[in-house]
């Protein structure tokens, strides 16, 4: 996949986009990339990207997170080094958004920046085995609502079906028609197809986006 | 697509109550069980259903006991502060005797508290909460599945004994994602002769009340409403077993702090010590009986809680103080990690 300096990830809550974010600053990072990684997630309580940041910053990834994630104060804020994330054209930047038009809604402010750049990919995250986007056509209909409200049109599709940890290779294969399928309705390219890096191995090399997910205590 | 779909708990509550033909949803948002309304607000309108944002918590327990009169299965849900706020309703709806369902997820406590997972609400859950002598039937799900398994379970309980039900999780839960496979349609099956569904001139008015002019009418519907309870008790008890037909230390844990118990446990075994874990399934009623069994076998037990020690007054009542029981908590929103829960459980064993 070309590297576009900002790489934005929506799609529907619970799609995988914190994992997609996170792994994909790591990627970028490995490649040498001066990468910033921006949460601007101002829906979700818990499981965020701040979580990795201890290990994003040893890779010397720059995170830049809400001032109250992960505390007990539930107040959607943005930063405003975000701002300067998408202006500072020396750096790579991640922006892993929240989820649905609801979480999407943070965009819009930094849409006219981002568009005027004109060097961005914005990257349709979908499961098919989330049940409120199993099909191609539920899941363009969350698609639009996400355009609607962020004003930032999306440029290509991540399939990340997956069932947590009781994901197989075949579960993710099974998925293939109907992301082919998202991508002829939408118009736009499948960029990648990522998989936890526990099943990677049931793929050919390079075929799929490896995900490393944080493992839970529980 | 596929049999099993990848859910928050949240949303396994609520697709879980869709399935058990639910079509009333009436709440107002809260951190962190606002996926549960959002699911409803997305789903409700597209099968005939009613989704209703109240203007409040209050507003919302009384839609729930209006809706109830008439039989149909109902439900609110809210967090920690917002369940507080609906005490009143539910006592009411206790006290005219209307099948319904409280989702509470737990948040920490007390005051506005915090956002994090909790199970500080357990008192408020088993002792009442509300004024008056009655009980719900409290359901405590440990995983993504049991939320929405216990949803319909605690539907059917609703209807079955005529009285509200609660389903008692935590944020973690309800904010966790994992596989499911979501219970089949279902649907009420007994009849509801009480129900307010209009006489069609047919028979006599239904009239749905809590309050009573007569003392004594009063105290005979509490004494046949705990006659009911007494039943359930016997009946409706419900709780896993894990490793503990040879076990030196007992752990009781419900929620996420037996999944926590459950690695713990499993770590001691390593170690040599005979540790098992009883997982209340149901925290009203309580497992009594099967405590009891194993206060004459075990050293002592380890209470596990997200709270400063509620349910372990009930273990020691269920053991009849036969034997030590130590409490492993954290509270504010923390959750005890296996190490901590694997110290407890080796201290009770006689230390190391």
């Amino acid at each position: 996949m070309e590297t576009k300096r900002v790489t934005l990830f929506c799609g529907h809550y619970g799609s995988g986009k914190t994992n997609l974010a996170v792994n994909y600053a790591m990627r970028l990072r490995a490649q040498g990339l001066p990468v910033s990684l921006a949460d601007v997630d101002i829906v979700n309580p818990y499981f965020r990207s701040k979580d990795s940041e201890e290990a994003l910053a040893s890779m010397g990834i720059e995170v830049i997170s809400l001032p109250f994630a992960n505390t007990n104060v539930d107040l959607p804020s943005l930063p405003s080094e975000v701002y300067g994330l998408v202006e500072r054209r020396d750096r790579y930047a991640v922006l892993d958004v929240g989820g649905d038009d609801r979480g999407a809604y943070a965009l819009g402010r930094f849409a006219s920046y981002i568009l005027r750049e004109n060097d961005f990919e914005m990257l349709y995250v979908v499961n098919f085995y989330r049940p409120l986007t199993q099909t191609a056509a539920e899941a363009l209909e969350v698609m639009r609502e996400i355009e609607a409200v962020c004003a930032i049109p999306f440029t290509g599709i991540v399939n990340n079906s997956n069932l947590g940890d009781e994901t197989k290779g075949a579960d993710v294969r099974k998925t293939d028609p109907e992301a082919q399928k998202l991508c002829a309705l939408a118009g736009l390219p499948l960029k990648m197809t990522a998989v936890s890096d526990r099943c990677a191995a049931d793929f050919p090399p390079g075929a799929v986006f490896p995900l490393h997910l944080q493992k839970k205590p529980f | 697509m596929s049999e099993k779909v990848l859910m928050k708990g949240n949303e396994a509550i609520a697709e879980a109550a869709i399935r058990a033909g639910c079509r009333h949803y009436f709440g107002y948002p809260i951190t962190p069980q606002t996926e549960l309304a959002a699911y409803m607000a997305k789903r409700m309108p597209r099968i005939g259903g009613v989704f209703l944002q109240a203007e409040s918590e209050i507003s919302a327990i009384n839609m729930v006991y209006g809706v109830a009169s008439t039989g149909k299965r109902v439900m609110t849900s809210s967090s920690s502060p917002g369940i507080s706020l609906k005490q009143e309703g539910i006592s009411y709806i206790a006290g005219a005797d209307l099948p319904a369902l409280i989702v509470n997820v737990e948040r920490g406590g007390p005051g506005l508290g915090g956002i994090q997972p909790s199970q500080a609400d357990y008192f408020q859950a088993t002792k009442g909460g509300g004024h008056g002598d009655y009980h719900l039937i409290v359901l405590t799900p440990a995983s993504v599945q049991e939320m929405a398994d216990l949803t319909a379970l605690a539907f059917d309980l609703a209807d079955q004994y005529r009285m509200p039900a609660m389903l008692l999780a935590d944020g973690t839960i309800g904010q966790m994602m994992e596989p499911v496979e979501l219970p089949a349609e279902s649907g009420c099956t007994v009849e509801k002769p009480w129900a307010l569904t209009g006489t069609g001139m047919k028979r006599p008015h239904n009239i749905v009340n809590s309050l009573y002019l007569v003392p004594e009418e009063l105290e005979k519907t509490n004494f046949e409403r705990f006659e009911r309870y007494r039943k359930i008790e016997e009946t409706e008890v419900r709780y896993e077993s894990f490793m503990t037909e040879d076990a030196d230390v007992a752990v009781v844990a419900f929620g996420i702090a037996a999944r926590v118990s459950k690695n713990a446990v499993l770590a001691a075994r390593k170690e040599g010590i005979k540790a098992g874990l009883i997982r209340p399934i149901t925290v009203w009623p309580f497992p009594k009986q099967p405590i009891a069994a194993l206060a004459d076998r075990v050293k002592g037990f380890v209470s596990v809680e997200l709270s400063m020690g509620q349910m372990i007054e009930d273990v020691k009542l269920a053991c009849s103080c036969k034997k030590p029981v130590s409490l492993c908590n954290r509270a504010g929103g923390m959750i005890p990690t296996p190490e901590a829960v694997l110290a407890a459980i080796r201290e009770m064993n006689g230390g190391n």
